[in-house]
């Protein structure tokens, strides 16, 4: 008999324990996060989609031997001798004509590796990752242009030239803010 | 119908001098008019409310795409359902496939006949309200265990009969608890026992008769949960045992029939429990009970079968589904023990003149169980707003820090 009377207790009693905790959450904030509208903050240095900025490239293909999964396809031949010389941001020479720059990613690994090497550091991980489609071919981003405005002064000219002068001034820009912070 | 007359007259003068056919048609067609509004409306509120309170305890948002703050989600879903195909597999007995979520439906919206929201607005002051709601209430059994049978399908069956357990197990606390109030008011008409509760907060019946009523309202309570087919008590239905149980085989605007009859089942079932134990339209305090000329009767009665909802959704998110072994050990060995001695002990006090209108320490209990109630909600009210004031400081102080990922 006590124990039948403890259990109705005990079983009444725990039902309104768990009420509590029910009750509580009804006022709490939604931790639901609605994707497309709003979205999660990026940690520093994500690596997402690839890009390459074809202006700089000086076609030397470190980026291709880096990459373990062979994603990026390189094309390049020499420039001809009578082209005008043009050069990357950096100041490095463009020697070769990229013909074909493709990197397929849906192939990609997101391991970082082929921005390493680049000598101008025209490649790159950007924090765009939403770049689903419903073709994979689509996934095979071209990044050789054929109508591509390149550096036509030599950039180191142009900064000894500019130098008296920058020195007076404070930096113009702030360096970039980091990707997706 | 003479208290619909009344109403109409005491509505509109001039219908006391209109043809008779025309009073009846009105007098017919009002409460007709006003069940079926219920019946195509409520059920938009209920399921709405239903999924927005089940988002907030789990801490998500609930709908709110269609229209501001989702309001108009079960009304797309409805139009859904409605469009839909009515499919009939090749197998079920199409006439009582038919018939089933129809007479779900008559037992579901049926009680509303009865019920009072206030002195005079009431479609039928039947002086058997209370035998009436639970013999027309017990149709929808018969309805869930056709519509199991007629699907020809073995998890509709087993959903089918084990309503027909279920709610027949849990008929039979349930009645005995109405006695309660019915004995001691000596009335079965719904009227009668809400005008029995008059005066105040202090002389509702869950206050009156100290350790009577209480505990016969929550074993009221406890025994319409498993009568509405409600959760805990779900087992009919459930989902991830029985495929849905008896409207597994349905679609379209069957289904939706059904759902309907859930929702109305549930309030109808919240607005007798008010009515049993929480003065039915009666207000908190008799000043509160008219604005002027104003009567808030419908008012009242819709905040408190509407608090019972809540409850019952509250109680939903709450506790998982009973197995039907346990299910069964609460009605036998539990709720009927509880609600034959109530029904001994209340059967032998109302032989007692002193106690016909309540203890003789109602002054000194129900006084302090009402001030007591009300301000335990109000501490329980308080300490979840601290609660969730502190939580949405804390998440204020680490945004979003689980999802965060760290990347050298």
């Amino acid at each position: 008999m006590r124990q039948w009377f403890k259990g109705v207790w005990e079983g009444f009693f725990t039902v309104l324990v768990g009420m509590r905790i029910t009750w509580r959450h009804l006022f709490t904030y939604p931790v639901t996060l609605q994707y497309p509208t709003e979205k999660w903050p990026l940690p520093p240095r994500s690596r997402m989609r690839l890009f390459m900025k074809y202006e700089d490239c000086i076609g030397c293909g470190q980026c291709v031997r880096a990459c373990p999964v062979d994603c990026i396809s390189l094309k390049a031949e020499k420039r001809p001798a009578d082209a005008p010389p043009i050069w990357a941001a950096n100041g490095q020479p463009i020697k070769l004509h990229v013909a074909v720059f493709d990197i397929d990613m849906s192939l990609c690994c997101y391991c970082n590796l082929c921005t390493y090497p680049c000598p101008t550091n025209c490649i790159y991980m950007t924090p765009e990752y939403e770049f689903a489609t419903s073709d994979l071919t689509q996934h095979l981003y071209r990044f050789a242009k054929k109508d591509a405005a390149f550096i036509t002064e030599d950039p180191k000219k142009k900064a000894a030239a500019a130098a008296p002068a920058e020195a007076a001034a404070p930096p113009a820009t702030p360096p970039a803010k980091p990707a997706g912070v | 119908m003479d208290a619909t007359y009344e109403y109409l007259v005491w509505l509109l003068p001039a219908a006391a001098r209109w043809p008779s056919w025309l009073v009846v048609a009105i007098i017919a067609a009002l409460p007709a008019l006003a069940c079926f509004t219920f019946m195509a409306l409520g059920p938009l509120i209920y399921v709405y409310a239903e999924r927005k309170i089940s988002a907030f305890m789990q801490d998500r948002i609930g709908p709110n795409r269609v229209g501001p703050i989702g309001l108009l989600q079960t009304l797309a879903d409805t139009v859904k359902l409605l469009f839909k195909e009515a499919i009939f597999p090749k197998k079920v007995d199409r006439k009582l496939f038919v018939l089933a979520p129809l007479l779900v439906n008559v037992g579901a919206f049926m009680p509303f006949l009865v019920i009072p929201w206030g002195g005079r607005l009431q479609p039928a002051d039947l002086n058997v309200g209370v035998f009436y709601v639970v013999a027309i209430a017990s149709l929808s059994t018969v309805g869930l265990i056709m519509a199991g049978w007629a699907s020809n399908n073995k998890y509709s069956l087993f959903g089918g009969m084990r309503a027909a357990a279920q709610i027949v197990s849990y008929e039979i606390p349930a009645l005995m608890i109405l006695l309660v109030p019915v004995m001691i008011v000596g009335s079965l008409s719904l009227q009668d026992i809400t005008r029995a509760q008059a005066g105040g907060l202090q002389n509702w019946f869950l206050f009156r008769y100290f350790p009577i009523m209480p505990v016969a309202f929550v074993t009221f309570f406890v025994a319409g949960l498993a009568e509405t087919n409600r959760a805990p008590f779900d087992i009919p239905e459930a989902e991830s045992e029985l495929v849905g149980g008896f409207h597994t085989e349905y679609s379209g605007f069957f289904f939706a029939m059904f759902f309907m009859a859930e929702y109305t089942e549930m309030f109808v079932f919240s607005a007798v429990a008010s009515v049993l134990f929480f003065g039915g339209y009666l207000a908190p305090h008799p000043a509160l009970q008219q604005i002027g000329s104003l009567p808030l009767g419908w008012f009242w009665l819709w905040c408190k079968a509407w608090f019972f909802v809540f409850v019952m959704m509250w109680l939903r998110w709450t506790l998982p589904r009973s197995r039907v072994d346990q299910l069964m050990h609460i009605a036998w060995k539990v709720l009927l023990p509880i609600a034959l001695v109530l029904v001994v002990v209340v059967g032998g006090l109302i032989l007692v003149p002193a106690t016909a209108n309540g203890f003789f320490w109602d002054r000194w209990v129900g006084w302090p169980l009402t001030i007591g109630l009300v301000a335990f909600l109000f501490y329980v009210m308080v300490r979840a707003l601290q609660w969730s004031r502190r939580r949405a400081q804390e998440l204020a102080a680490a945004p979003r820090a689980a999802g965060q990922a760290v990347t050298p």
